[in-house]
C-alpha cells in the first residue's frame, strides 16, 4: 500500500504534466458547436461548464462528425455526436420503441453506436461486421428497437478508438412501473478520459513502450527504505519475485494521467461541473464510466451514497462512502445532500494519478475542498492469486516460491517460473483450480497465470482495502429480483484473461480474436462462463445482447449485469441465458486490451 | 470454443442415448443430458409453444428429482462417471413437480420467446466481409540505445549502437548495428539484419546475417542466436556468427536499468566476444576476444529522450591483446563518453 515518494521527488517533469492535468482547463468541453453558447449565465465566475444536451422522446437524429475540442490548453480534434462530448444524454421509456437515424458527417472514417446493455435484436447491436456493416461517410443508418428494460446506460462508437476520441453519451430509460425509491432530482454523472494524442497513436505507443506512463517503478531509494523498515531478506524475496517474474507491482494501470485529463460530463477538473441541489433532496447520481481504460474509485466527502442499481437493474440498497466503477459500468446512487453548500464529488483514478471532479452544490459557482488523492498502491502477490495458503492444490514441483505459474516452463527461468502440473486438478472437489487451456502452455503472449480459485466478491480491491471508508464490493450488489431465468447451467466454458504486459498482447485462453473461433450458445440455453484472470490487469468484461447473471461463491445467482469486473487474481462465474439469437460481442472493456486482441465473438444458434 | 475430442464424443453419445426418448415426449430435455456439450445444438430449444404445454404434455418416465446434475463432472467430461442408470425413466409425473425454491426449475422462468422468421433475418444479416475494422498487428520500434562521443587522451571517437523491429508480437523483423569511430576514421561497423521469432514468452530466436563493413574489406557472417529478457529483467543477447571462411565467433551481451528514479536511470553494461580462430588480419585472436564494460547513467528528459553520461571500460585478451599491441595499441582502454539515447 505504500507509494513510492521516492519516485514523486524525482518526477518533477513529470509533475509539470500532471499539474496540467490537475489545473486543466478552465474552458473545457466543445469549442465550436452549440454546447458553449447555451453556457449558463453564471459562467462569468471564469469556470464556463460544459452540459450536454437531453435529447428524449421516441425519435432522434444524431450526426457524428468531427469536432475541435480543448481540455488541456490545446485544441485537439474529438469525435462527437451532434457536436457535443460526451454526446447527447438519450431519455427513453420503457415499452417504446425507438428510432434512431445516425448520419456518419466524418469525412474519412466508417463509425457506429452500440448501445450498451441495451436488450435488442442483433442488427441493431452496432458492431461492424458482426451486426452490421458500419455506417459509411455520407451514409445513415436507422436503429429501431423496442425497449423492454429500464435504468441507466451508455452508447458509444464501436469502430476502432472512435470511443477514446469522445464518442460515448449517457442512456436513460424511464421505468413504466416507478421506482422502488423515491428521489427529488437527478443528474447524471458520465466519468471519461481525454488524450490530446491521436488514439492510434497512442495505441502504437503502447505497443513500443507498455511502461510509458508507469514512472511510478520501485527504485534504488525504496529498496533502501524497504530494507530499513522490512529487512534484507525479506525486500530481496520481494524484489526476487518481481524480478523473476520480470513484473512490477506498480503496474496499476496501462494508461494513467501522464497521458489523460480525466473529464466528468465532459469538463476536465478545473471546468468543476456542478450539479444543484436543494437541500433536503433526495439527489439520484446516475453514474457511468465511459472511459476507453480508467477504472475511477469514487466518493463525495461528507455524503454517504446508497447504491440502487447497478448496470441500470436494481439492486438492494447498499449504503457505501465509496464505490470503484470498472469501464462500462453503471451505478445510480442515492445521495442526501445537507448542511453544506457544496459538496465535491471525487473520483480519483485506480493508479492515484490523476482524478475528475465535480460539484453538488446549491448555486452555481460553488466549490468545496478537493482531497488530496490516496496514496499510490503496489500490488502484491496475493493480488495476482499467487498466495500460498488455501486452496488444497497440489504444490509440488513448485520451485521458488511465488506460486506462479510462469509459463516460462521447463524450469527455464527457476523460481517462479515453475509449471504447478495442473493437468489432474479438473473439477474434483468442488472444481475450483483454475484449469488453464492447452493454448496458454508455453504461449509467448502469456507472461503469467494464476493460481486464483476465489471470486474476491468481498475485496473492496486493491487501493481500497482498509482505507477507513465503507467501500462498495461486488458481493454488496444482489439484484432486487429473483433470478429470472432460475434453471441450474446445463454446461460450463471455463475462459482464461491472458496477456504480456511486455507486447501489450491481450486475448482470451492465449488466443487474439483474429485467430480464435466464435464461442457457441444454444438458443434457449442456460450456461455457466467461468472467468479466470491470468494477469495482473484488471479488466471488465462485457457480453453483448445477454444478461451476465453473476454467481456468489456458492454458485446461487447474486447479480444481473451487463459487465463483469475481474480483478487481477479472480476467478468469477456467471449464467448466461441464451435468449438473443445472433453473433454477440464479448471483450474486455478497456479498448485498447480489445483492440489487441482480448475479444471473442459469441454466436447463439438455433 | 476449444472443446477436446472426448467432449464431442460424449456430446454425440448423449445425443444418440437420448434422442427416441426426446421424441417420444414431443419435447427436448436434451439441455438436462448435455452438461458437457459445447457443440451439440439440441434438436430444439425449451421454447414456450403449445409442444411444451405441460398440461398437454405426457412426460411418462422422466424423473427429474432423481437426476443427480450434483453428481455430473461438468468439467471433466468422462463417459463412465456419469450413471445414466439412476435415471429412472419410469415415472414421471410433471403435476407434482416441485418447481419451488431450493430446486431449480427445469424450465425457465421467463419463458425463452419462439423464434420467428423476423428474428431469424435480424440475427443474421448478410455482411460484407472485413466489416469489422481492426487495429494494426504490425508495429515498429527503433531505438538508438546508444549514440555517444569521448575525448581522450588518444583522441575523439564516435561510437553507436542501436536495435530496431518490425512485425507483430511473434514474428519480427530485427535490425541491430552498432560500430565505432576514432579520430574520423571508423573502426568498425556492423549491421546485422535477422528473422525473429518468439518463442516463449520471454525469447525469442533471431536468424540472419551480419555485415562487418570496416575494418579491411566487410565480411559477411550467419548469424543465430536468441534475445529476451531474462530473470531479474536483464536483457540479454546471445549470438554465433560463422564466417564465409569457417571461422566461428560468438558474442554475448547484457543489460540491466538500475532505477535511482524514474528519470534517473543507471544502465550497467557488458559484451564479451570470442573467436574459433585467430585471424591476425582483422586482429582477431582465438578465445575470448573482447570484453567491454559500460556504466552509463541517463537522465529521461521524456520517456523517448535521455541524454547521458558513461564510462566504458574495454580489455582485450589473449592473442587478440597481442595483435593490438603489435599495431601499436593498448590493450585496455577506459573512456569517459557523453551521448544521448531515443526511441521512436
Amino acid at each position: 500500500m505504500s507509494s513510492d515518494s521516492f519516485g514523486t521527488e524525482s518526477g518533477s517533469g513529470f509533475r509539470l504534466s500532471r499539474r496540467r492535468f490537475v489545473t486543466g482547463l478552465a474552458v473545457g468541453g466543445v469549442a465550436t458547436g452549440f454546447g458553449l453558447a447555451r453556457l449558463p449565465a453564471w459562467a462569468n465566475t471564469a469556470r464556463p461548464m460544459y452540459q450536454a444536451p437531453v435529447l428524449s422522446g421516441t425519435d432522434f437524429d444524431l450526426a457524428i462528425g468531427a469536432s475541435p475540442v480543448n481540455f488541456t490548453g490545446r485544441t485537439r480534434p474529438a469525435i462527437t455526436v451532434n457536436g457535443s462530448l460526451p454526446a447527447p444524454v438519450l431519455r427513453w421509456r420503457e415499452g417504446d420503441t425507438v428510432t434512431l437515424r445516425v448520419a456518419n458527417r466524418l469525412a474519412d472514417a466508417h463509425t457506429s453506436i452500440h448501445w450498451h446493455g441495451i436488450l435488442l435484436p442483433a442488427n441493431m447491436d452496432g458492431v461492424p461486421g458482426l451486426s452490421f456493416d458500419g455506417i459509411a461517410p455520407g451514409e445513415t443508418y436507422q436503429y429501431r428497437f423496442q425497449l423492454r428494460q429500464s435504468g441507466t446506460y451508455w452508447y458509444h462508437s464501436h469502430s476502432l478508438y472512435q470511443e477514446q476520441a469522445g464518442l460515448y453519451g449517457a442512456l436513460v430509460i424511464d421505468p413504466a412501473e416507478p421506482p422502488p425509491y423515491r428521489f427529488d432530482r437527478e443528474h447524471v454523472v458520465l466519468l471519461s478520459d481525454w488524450t490530446d494524442l491521436d488514439p492510434a497513436a497512442l495505441f502504437r505507443r503502447m505497443k513500443k513502450m507498455p511502461m510509458h506512463d508507469n514512472t511510478y517503478q520501485r527504485t534504488v531509494g525504496d529498496f533502501a527504505r524497504d530494507v530499513r523498515r522490512d529487512g534484507w531478506s525479506a525486500t530481496l524475496a520481494d524484489r526476487g519475485m518481481w524480478g523473476r517474474m520480470r513484473m512490477t507491482p506498480s503496474d496499476i494501470s496501462d494508461i494513467n494521467a501522464h497521458t489523460y485529463t480525466y473529464l466528468m460530463n465532459g469538463n476536465a477538473p478545473a471546468g468543476n461541473w456542478t450539479g444543484l441541489f436543494r437541500p433536503g433532496e433526495k439527489v439520484l447520481l446516475r453514474f457511468i464510466n465511459g472511459s476507453a481504460m480508467t477504472y475511477f474509485d469514487v466518493r463525495i466527502p461528507g455524503l454517504k451514497m446508497t447504491v440502487v442499481a447497478a448496470d441500470g437493474l436494481y439492486i438492494h440498497p447498499v449504503t457505501v462512502d465509496e464505490f470503484r466503477i470498472a469501464v462500462a459500468e453503471t451505478f445510480d446512487v442515492l445521495v442526501e445532500p445537507a448542511g453544506q453548500d457544496a459538496f465535491t464529488i471525487f473520483a480519483q483514478d485506480m493508479g492515484r494519478t490523476g482524478h475528475a471532479r465535480g460539484t453538488l452544490a446549491v448555486r452555481p459557482g460553488l466549490e468545496a475542498p478537493v482531497p488530496a488523492r490516496d496514496p499510490r498502491p503496489l500490488l502484491t502477490m496475493s493480488d495476482m492469486g499467487h498466495d500460498m495458503g488455501g486452496g488444497g492444490h497440489d504444490m509440488k514441483g513448485m520451485e521458488g516460491g511465488c506460486g506462479a505459474n510462469m509459463s516460462g516452463h521447463k524450469g527455464m527461468e527457476g523460481g517462479c517460473g515453475a509449471h504447478m502440473g495442473h493437468g489432474g486438478h479438473a473439477a474434483q472437489g468442488g472444481g475450483k483450480a483454475p484449469v488453464h487451456a492447452p493454448s496458454e502452455a508455453g504461449n509467448p503472449l502469456i507472461d503469467m497465470q494464476t493460481m486464483a480459485t476465489s471470486p474476491k466478491l468481498d475485496d473492496p480491491g486493491i487501493g481500497l482495502r482498509d482505507n477507513g471508508r465503507k467501500v462498495l464490493t461486488y458481493g454488496d450488489m444482489k439484484s432486487l429480483f429473483d433470478d429470472p431465468d432460475g434453471r441450474d447451467p446445463g454446461r460450463e466454458v471455463e475462459l482464461h484473461l491472458t496477456g504480456h504486459m511486455e507486447k501489450f498482447a491481450w486475448s482470451f485462453d492465449g488466443i487474439p480474436f483474429a485467430g480464435a473461433e466464435p464461442l457457441r450458445l444454444n438458443y434457449g440455453e442456460r450456461m455457466r462462463i467461468v472467468l479466470v484472470n491470468d494477469t495482473m490487469m484488471q479488466h471488465p468484461i462485457h457480453l453483448h445482447g445477454l444478461w451476465s447473471d453473476l454467481e456468489d461463491e456458492q454458485g446461487n445467482f447474486q447479480v444481473r449485469k451487463h459487465t463483469i469486473d475481474m480483478p487481477p487474481g479472480t476467478r468469477r462465474t456467471y449464467r448466461v441465458r441464451a435468449d438473443a439469437l445472433g453473433r454477440w460481442a464479448y471483450h474486455c472493456h478497456l479498448l485498447y486490451h480489445m483492440e489487441a486482441g482480448m475479444m471473442r465473438e459469441v454466436r447463439v444458434e438455433e | 470454443m476449444r472443446v477436446p475430442h472426448s467432449l464431442g464424443l460424449l456430446a454425440a453419445a448423449l445425443s444418440l442415448a437420448l434422442a427416441g426418448h426426446a421424441r417420444a415426449q414431443q419435447h427436448d430435455h436434451a439441455t438436462h443430458a448435455t452438461p458437457a456439450s459445447a457443440q451439440q445444438k439440441p434438436a430444439a430449444p425449451p421454447v414456450q409453444t403449445a409442444e411444451t404445454d405441460h398440461a398437454q404434455m405426457d412426460h411418462p418416465r422422466m424423473d427429474h428429482p432423481k437426476m443427480e446434475h450434483s453428481q455430473m463432472d461438468h468439467s471433466q467430461p468422462d463417459a463412465s462417471s456419469m450413471d445414466h442408470s439412476r435415471m429412472d425413466h419410469s415415472k414421471m409425473d410433471h403435476s407434482t413437480m416441485d418447481h419451488a425454491v431450493g430446486q431449480a426449475p427445469s424450465e425457465p422462468r421467463e419463458p425463452i420467446p419462439v423464434v420467428t422468421e423476423a428474428d431469424r433475418a435480424a440475427a443474421f444479416p448478410p455482411l460484407k466481409p472485413h466489416a469489422m475494422e481492426h487495429a494494426p498487428t504490425f508495429h515498429s520500434l527503433v531505438l538508438f540505445n546508444r549514440l555517444e562521443g569521448w575525448d581522450a587522451d588518444h583522441g575523439t571517437g564516435q561510437a553507436w549502437e542501436g536495435s530496431a523491429w518490425f512485425g507483430g508480437d511473434i514474428n519480427r523483423l530485427w535490425l541491430r548495428s552498432e560500430g565505432e569511430r576514432e579520430g574520423s576514421r571508423t573502426e568498425s561497423s556492423e549491421l546485422e539484419v535477422l528473422y525473429g521469432r518468439s518463442v516463449s514468452p520471454w525469447w525469442d530466436v533471431v536468424v540472419g546475417v551480419k555485415q562487418d563493413f570496416r575494418p579491411a574489406d566487410s565480411r559477411t557472417w550467419a548469424a543465430f542466436g536468441v534475445q529476451g529478457l531474462a530473470p531479474y529483467k536483464f536483457e540479454v543477447s546471445a549470438t554465433a556468427y560463422l564466417g564465409e571462411s569457417g571461422q566461428i565467433m560468438a558474442s554475448v551481451e547484457a543489460e540491466y536499468e538500475l532505477l535511482l528514479t524514474n528519470r534517473l536511470i543507471l544502465q550497467p553494461l557488458v559484451e564479451a566476444s570470442f573467436s574459433s580462430r585467430d585471424v591476425p588480419e582483422y586482429g582477431e585472436g582465438t578465445g575470448l576476444n573482447k570484453v567491454e564494460a559500460g556504466l552509463r547513467l541517463r537522465y529521461e528528459i521524456t520517456r523517448r529522450f535521455a541524454p547521458y553520461v558513461g564510462v566504458v571500460h574495454e580489455r582485450l585478451f589473449g592473442d587478440t591483446a597481442d595483435h593490438r599491441r603489435g599495431e601499436g595499441g593498448d590493450a585496455t582502454d577506459t573512456r569517459f563518453v557523453a551521448g544521448v539515447r531515443f526511441w521512436f
